[in-house]
């Protein structure tokens, strides 16, 4: 199994309706944020170029955050979800440093948090809930192993990238173009 | 002219718009435990070759600072910890891919062997000292015997500490600056640097400050070395990490780096311990501060540089 996710950067309008369901959700301290929106314009006024795209955690196959915990308490399970303990956890901020997203943040309670792809709801059969609430339906969430899954579907369609594939992280984090 | 604005909607404190996850305490920590290995593995070293009784200060005297550097040290760790009641999972875990997790398991053995070393040492400050009871006599009569492996573990040890400071930063191929193996060497050097000058102020013999400043002299020649090649990697490789060195080539850390690392900690030292070497008068304590105080910033300006240096996209 391999949980991935995909964004449709023609789809997507920006709306924040993924942050605000996120902190929702997973009860993100105020002021934080676990997945985020980008606006990058690009080109000459008036030939300009848009792209928006809700970012979040990569969910990396060669994580660095999960080499360099020294605790173990960031780590990888099934369907290759990268999640924190935070009874594990000592707050020294090397996963935080060990970024290239800066996709984690150090939670006020002293731990690190991050996106968790909603463990807990896919677990029981759900979506995580930046996907369930999309007005534009512009996130795809799913099994790349299962060649039916949404994700497995629009990526077999669709042109796609990733983000700095040149840090060598691997990233299962895919944005159609 | 073409133009790439990127706004972005997260704003998460100590991460946007810049990483500052790690103040003062990384670099502090970094710097003692520097020289704390600098001093350690110079004193195994010139015991482990029987060179006990002509640097003294050496191997004797000058490694009573590592206690207290260590714990030091370890207190700014503590202190950087955010959750800091759970510090005992370091211990309950061994990580070998994460260089955090040796280095805490170095400390663990390197801090209590600093410990045993001043201990056999304690009668060259305090020459009536008595250690009252039996077995604190019996403990130091067993690390007697065996302080030729004692040193041995010292020395390694320390190499071990002192690189590691610098692979703890060059591990991070998040923070492009950082993402160098030459910071494995170049804090090492430092280190010894520092604890080569620490033995320069200590001393009282006059051959010993003569050795040690032409030990000075060596290791500052090989910073210089690893600084310009850490400079040439820099710009003969990808955009990010040409980027990271402007950062030291007309960005914000030109004038802090230039100045005080290498101007004041490396270049000026090292003509003034030149001038000493040709026999001019001038105090030992002077350049020997520089030196510590450009290892101090060393690690400043690179651990806060860093944070600054990252991918765009």
């Amino acid at each position: 199994m391999r949980y991935a996710m995909a964004v449709d950067t023609k789809k997507c309008v920006g709306c924040s309706d993924c942050v605000v369901a996120c902190q929702t959700e997973n009860n993100v301290p105020i002021g934080y944020c676990r997945d985020w929106v980008v606006e990058v314009t690009d080109g000459t006024y008036p030939q300009l170029e848009m792209e928006i795209r809700s970012e979040r955690c990569n969910h990396c196959a060669n994580a660095p955050c999960v080499r360099c915990c020294p605790t173990g308490a960031s780590h990888i399970v099934e369907g290759g979800i990268v999640l924190v303990t935070p009874t594990e956890c000592i707050g020294c901020g090397a996963c935080i440093a060990s970024c290239p997203y800066d996709a984690r943040y150090p939670h006020p309670k002293g731990y690190v948090d991050k996106c968790t792809f909603c463990e807990h709801r896919i677990k029981n059969g759900m979506s995580p809930s930046c996907v369930e609430v999309c007005p534009t339906k512009c996130l795809y969430f799913g099994d790349l192993d299962d060649p039916n899954s949404n994700v497995s579907n629009v990526l077999r369609l669709r042109k796609y990238k990733t983000l700095i594939p040149e840090a060598g992280t691997d990233p299962q984090l895919f944005f159609l173009i | 002219m073409r133009e790439e604005i990127i706004v972005s909607g997260r704003m998460n404190a100590m991460v946007d718009p810049n990483l500052h996850i790690w103040h003062w305490q990384i670099p502090l920590y970094l710097f003692l435990g520097g020289m704390a290995a600098g001093i350690l593995c110079i004193a195994a070293l010139y015991f482990i070759r029987g060179r006990e009784n002509d640097y003294r200060t050496a191997v004797r005297i000058t490694p009573f600072l590592t206690p207290v550097l260590l714990v030091l040290g370890l207190l700014a760790l503590l202190i950087d910890l955010r959750h800091k009641l759970y510090f005992w999972q370091l211990y309950t875990n061994i990580r070998l891919q994460s260089p955090m997790s040796w280095g805490a398991w170095t400390l663990m053995v390197i801090t209590p062997v600093s410990f045993i070393w001043c201990a056999l040492h304690i009668r060259d400050l305090f020459p009536n000292w008595d250690w009252k009871y039996n077995w604190l006599k019996a403990i130091e009569t067993f690390f007697n015997k065996y302080k030729k492996a004692l040193a041995w573990v010292m020395l390694i040890y320390g190499l071990i500490l002192g690189i590691y400071t610098g692979i703890l930063l060059s591990a991070f191929n998040a923070r492009p600056l950082w993402n160098t193996s030459i910071l494995g060497p170049l804090f090492l050097a430092s280190g010894l640097s520092a604890g080569a000058a620490a033995t320069l102020i200590m001393s009282k013999n006059k051959e010993e400050r003569k050795q040690f400043a032409r030990i000075d002299l060596v290791i500052i020649g090989i910073e210089l070395f690893l600084i310009v090649h850490m400079f040439m990697g820099f710009l003969a490789s990808t955009q990010v990490q040409i980027d990271a060195a402007r950062l030291f080539l007309g960005g914000p850390y030109t004038t802090i780096f230039w100045v005080f690392v290498i101007m004041l900690g490396l270049l000026l030292p090292a003509i003034l311990e030149i001038l000493e070497l040709r026999k001019y008068h001038i105090p030992a304590i002077i350049p020997a501060i520089m030196v510590i105080f450009g290892s101090l910033m060393l690690r400043f300006v690179i651990v806060y540089a860093g944070q600054a240096s990252r991918w765009l996209y």
